[in-house]
């Protein structure tokens, strides 16, 4: 077995930035990136001239070329390290790798790392593209192919409906103490059960948003973090799993990446599923938070809606899962803001969504239809 | 005049037609002769979708057409009722199926049945509708009537 390197208690998160997530006409993509990462700055102390890296995960819907670069500029940096990262959602574990990798050949110390777009006021053209010449097979959108992954998972595991609702309402549960959550009007089953179908097996409400936003944390080494005004948070463990292909040649459709980077995420932080104090699942529809766990072993295969079921997933429950709302009901942003979240977990801000005693977390991204797959263990360091 | 030609059924579908290229045209060329024909690799007999200059399961570079029956199991399926594209608009809701095609590969179908009629596991069958006088798409329906 490869021998992976012991990353606790050497690299940090020190500053969290986000803007207003929603609707937000005439802020522009490289405004939401900007003032993210100057919210992050701000948060710990920073100036936009103690960067020496800018990483960005490109807007969705437009996909620009040399865009941090131009995050960059905007910032009036110069940075010695930059660059974007195609892996869609899992990028925002997978620039995170690259900044520490940076730090480590001695590159960069000081790294911001952002995600914003303006889908919901700007074009969404993207979203609902048809996949080439699927398109007359009448698949368009990401629904559509999340929905062939739950009917499939339905099918094997006699997951329900019900169980799909129960990870809208546990998350809209969460965003409703959350300020800054664009849903914060709590549901019921029956809300959810006469939403619009989408595509069946989706309702509407099995859907996350589509949403404005813009979300950036600052990575740097021990030593500097340990400088800062916040209180440091310890990247503990890494992983990444990719199945790849594209979701209807994969021979299993109800698995994920999140097994394999899982796997490699536990590993690389000694610790274990039982160690984890809260989780922050890529929810961009209902089907995934349930198929995440089981692929990290949180429950057997199969049992993820079950899981669900009850207040196990909620805050005060044993494993309270995506304590901000997710991409379901706090912002439809492709995953940053799970991070940002984690890290304030971590730190103890969350007011009446605060997980107790939240020493360990774990974030979990994807991207594409469930195409790649990364995984990140965060730590208060035993503080 | 045109008596050769079977009638457009479905001229709804024109616009999604993607354009021919020296990859595809064979798969498309097939449709309009009324045939599903997939690439066949000439080393190890892989069938494959998409076509490709290459074979995805083995080092072969020689790839021939074949006509196949096309017929599959439906592996999922979804319901959509959302109207994504006017061409498919008059056809809400409709079903897309992942099918398990008997040859190998797998491929994504519209299918026009009552979507109650469709379940995971079902056989079924290609169903090829003209769209233009020399252009026709591939559905699918079920095997049984």
């Amino acid at each position: 077995m490869v021998r992976l390197k012991d990353l606790s208690q050497r690299y940090c998160i020190v500053g969290v930035g986000n803007t207003a997530y929603g609707m937000n006409p005439g802020v522009s993509q490289l405004a939401h990136n900007v003032l993210a990462i100057r919210g992050a700055l701000e948060d710990a102390g920073l100036e936009a001239s103690d960067l020496d890296g800018v990483l960005t995960k490109a807007p969705t819907s437009t996909f620009p070329m040399l865009w941090a670069p131009r995050v960059a500029e905007a910032l009036r940096v110069v940075p010695r390290v930059t660059g974007t990262l195609d892996q869609a959602g899992a990028s925002n574990i997978g620039l995170i790798q690259y900044a520490i990798s940076a730090i480590e050949l001695g590159q960069a110390e000081m790294i911001a790392i952002s995600y914003g777009d303006n889908p919901r006021t700007g074009t969404r053209a993207s979203y609902a593209r048809p996949r080439g010449d699927d398109a007359l097979a009448g698949l368009f959108g990401a629904p559509s192919s999340y929905a062939m992954i739950a009917r499939r998972h339905m099918h094997e595991y006699g997951t329900t409906h019900e169980q799909l609702g129960n990870v809208a309402i546990t998350h809209r549960h969460h965003a409703s103490m959350n300020p800054n959550a664009q849903y914060q009007d709590s549901i019921t089953m029956e809300d959810y059960a006469h939403s619009r179908w989408v595509a069946e097996p989706f309702h509407l409400l099995d859907c996350c948003p589509v949403s404005d936003g813009g979300a950036a944390y600052v990575v740097t080494t021990e030593a500097r973090a340990r400088s800062l005004r916040t209180a440091p948070v310890y990247i503990e463990g890494l992983g990444q799993g990719h199945p790849a292909w594209d979701f209807y040649r994969r021979g299993e459709l109800a698995t994920s990446g999140a097994k394999v980077s899982g796997e490699v995420a536990f590993r690389s932080a000694g610790l274990g599923p039982t160690e984890i104090d809260f989780c922050e699942i890529y929810d961009c529809f209902t089907i995934v938070p349930l198929i995440t766990l089981e692929e990290y072993g949180f429950c057997a295969k199969g049992e993820g809606g079950a899981f669900y079921e009850g207040s196990r997933t909620q805050v005060g429950g044993e494993l309270p899962c995506n304590t901000s709302g997710g991409l379901l009901s706090e912002t439809g942003m492709p995953g940053t803001q799970l991070v940002v979240e984690a890290v304030r977990q971590l730190r103890g801000e969350c007011g009446p969504r605060q997980v107790a005693g939240a020493e360990v977390g774990l974030v979990s991204q994807q991207g594409g239809i469930m195409t790649t797959h990364a995984t990140m263990i965060l730590s208060t360091g035993g503080a | 005049m045109a008596a050769r030609t079977p009638a457009v059924t479905m001229p709804e579908f024109e616009p999604l037609l993607p354009e021919l290229t020296d990859l595809n045209r064979a798969y498309w060329e097939g449709l309009a002769a009324g045939e599903v024909r997939l690439q066949r690799c000439r080393r190890c007999g892989a069938y494959q979708y998409p076509p490709e200059s290459f074979c995805y399961h083995c080092p072969g570079t020689e790839l021939a057409w074949e006509a196949v029956r096309g017929h599959g199991e439906v592996y999922s399926f979804i319901v959509v009722h959302q109207r994504y594209h006017p061409a498919f608009g008059e056809h809400l809701p409709y079903v897309v199926a992942t099918v398990q095609l008997d040859e190998g590969p797998r491929m994504l179908g519209a299918m026009f049945e009552q979507p109650a009629s469709i379940s995971i596991g079902m056989r079924v069958r290609p169903r090829i509708e003209r769209v233009t006088e020399d252009r026709a798409a591939l559905f699918f329906a079920p095997e049984e009537g």
